[in-house]
């Protein structure tokens, strides 16, 4: 930021700091001039809920029911994370087929019903209600199947150390089979409803747009950086789980702008859909669980692709029966610097799309508010910010002549 | 409070405070507007501004950094406002229950006898929280 302009014309735009949902809730604070942005810093911290530290007073078992409740929305990648490094700390546990292929199928869902959601509330933010309602909508049937399939609509507690808590039981497959086939039509008209929309190509194509120099110097993950052309993704990098005995293919996109995240996140629910078919299919009999004994001292590290990226998961073990360090990097920790590189020059009513493209905040809306740096008054709230933005697709609209 | 709560149960307008839980039951109340459970048909909307609430529901376990903002958020509500406490985490702090980040359970945070309900769940279903709100 230079110092040689007056305090009056640069306002600063706290967005949050209540953002549920990630981890870590963020306030992101803009500095705008006139409206161009030109700073962003971003504070977290917010949810801070001491899991790390919580986590080295229960067993091996109870953390996973804890590593779960990280996140609402990747409450299996956490745990598979974990899980593996478990496994890693005993020394390579041979994990039966079957709960490998169970691991898939519910970390499939995950993603799917998660970018379903964030489909929908990035329609809200551009003034697209009917995307909301509708990405919403589809996302139900997920939560359908995640209910009959593991007995909770999130937090499954399907993942144990060295296998997986509860067997699936086959006779649900067929319909399982036949949801999906319908969301994959669901999804294919929401695809053809983003694709077709001359407003959402003017609103969203070459904004926020993050290179893939940047995607790499930033060492962005998960769709924020298969949008900008690197195809960075731990299921096929460096598989886990039954992603090696599959077919699926990773998606990316070039331009890095939020168009392209957009795309990418909804191609990659066809995806999802592809292998959670194959899964089902292809799930072999047998066990479910290696039955651990005992964790001997050392360490050990696992992965896993949450919906938005890779998660990383560290535990040391001292030989007893809790973990005596528990380390988690979450992927949004990468992605949210990528803001400096995309939110930068762009204006304010671009500003909460671009913000919202690396991951769904929806609690801003009731809590942003402008202030003016010079007089610290409140020049405009949260909503003000969503209806700029909402008005800006109107004006497109009636500009495009639709 | 019986003839109060029960005039403001009517066609509750909601704020909805996320306070350090995991965001399951965010997305959950977030849930309860889209089609699927639709809690409009009820008269319930979700209010921008916590001056025009009925009703605070609150989710998540009060970190230090939260709870102070909570209690400030019930200052500003226009009295009687009902606190309704939705998941396992505000209403004794569940899974997070002994971490040092956290301070109090909600209903010691707030005067007593301001919690007007309690949605248990990890996280509680949608029609949970609709036959809490009704
Ligand atoms: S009650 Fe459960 S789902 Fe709700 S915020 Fe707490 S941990 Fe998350």
């Amino acid at each position: 930021m230079s110092n040689n302009t007056p305090p009056k014309t640069r306002s600063v735009i706290p967005i949050g700091p209540f953002h549920p949902l990630q981890e870590e809730p963020e306030l992101f604070r803009l500095h705008v001039e006139g409206e161009t942005v030109v700073d962003v810093d971003v504070e977290i911290g917010w949810n801070h809920r001491g899991i790390e530290k919580l986590a080295e007073d229960r067993t091996w078992d109870q953390v996973t029911f804890l590593i779960e409740r990280i996140c609402g929305i990747c409450s299996t990648s956490h745990p598979i994370a974990y899980v593996q490094a478990v496994e890693d700390c005993c020394g390579g546990v041979d994990v039966p087929e079957r709960a490998l292929y169970i691991r898939t199928v519910i970390a499939e869902l995950e993603r799917l019903h998660s970018h379903l959601l964030w489909t929908g509330l990035a329609g809200h933010f551009l003034g697209y209600n009917t995307i909301f309602m509708w990405g919403w909508k589809y996302r139900e049937p997920v939560l359908d199947i995640c209910e009959e399939l593991t007995g909770n609509r999130n937090h499954y507690a399907m993942i144990k150390p060295g296998g997986v808590r509860r067997d699936l039981d086959p006779s649900l497959f067929p319909s399982v089979h036949k949801r999906l086939d319908e969301l994959k039509k669901q999804v294919e008209l929401l695809i053809g409803a983003v694709t077709d929309d001359p407003v959402l190509h003017a609103r969203l194509k070459g904004i926020g747009v993050l290179t893939k120099e940047d995607a790499i110097d930033y060492c962005a993950l998960g769709p924020v950086s298969r949008a900008s052309g690197v195809p960075a993704d731990v299921r096929r990098n460096h598989p886990y789980a039954a992603y090696d005995r599959v077919d699926w293919d990773v998606i990316t996109a070039e331009k890095g702008d939020v168009y392209d995240k957009t795309i990418v996140r909804l191609l990659e629910c066809l995806e999802s859909i592809k292998i959670i078919h194959q899964c089902l299919d292809n799930m072999p009999e047998g066990e479910i669980d290696a039955k651990i004994e005992e964790v001997p001292p050392g360490e050990g590290i696992g992965h896993g692709e949450a919906p938005r990226g890779e998660t990383i998961h560290y535990v040391r073990s001292d030989g007893t029966n809790s973990p005596i360090r528990h380390k988690v990097r979450a992927p949004t920790y990468m992605n949210l610097p990528t803001c400096k590189a995309t939110v930068i020059g762009e204006s304010i009513t671009d500003a909460t799309i671009i913000l919202a493209a690396i991951d769904p905040c929806y609690c801003c809306t009731e809590r942003t508010a402008a202030i003016d740096a010079g007089s610290k008054k409140t020049i405009m709230t949260g909503k003000d910010l969503i209806r700029l933005s909402q008005e800006k697709t109107l004006r497109l609209r009636k500009e495009l002549g639709l | 409070m019986g003839v109060t709560v029960k005039a403001l149960m009517k066609s509750p307008w909601v704020f909805h405070v996320s306070a350090g839980g995991c965001n399951g039951c965010d997305i959950e109340v977030l849930d309860c507007l889209t089609p699927r459970f639709d809690i409009e048909r009820f008269g319930a909307v979700l209010v921008g501004s916590v001056r025009h609430a009925d009703a605070l529901l609150v989710t998540g376990a009060m970190n230090r950094k939260s709870a102070y903002r909570l209690k400030e958020l019930y200052r500003q509500a226009a009295k009687p406002c009902l606190v309704i406490a939705i998941g396992a985490c505000a209403c004794g702090q569940g899974i997070f229950r002994g971490s040092y980040a956290m301070v109090q359970p909600l209903d010691e945070l707030l005067p007593p006898g301001v919690v007007t309900a309690y949605i248990p769940g990890c996280p509680p279903k949608p029609e949970a929280m609709i036959a809490g709100l009704g």
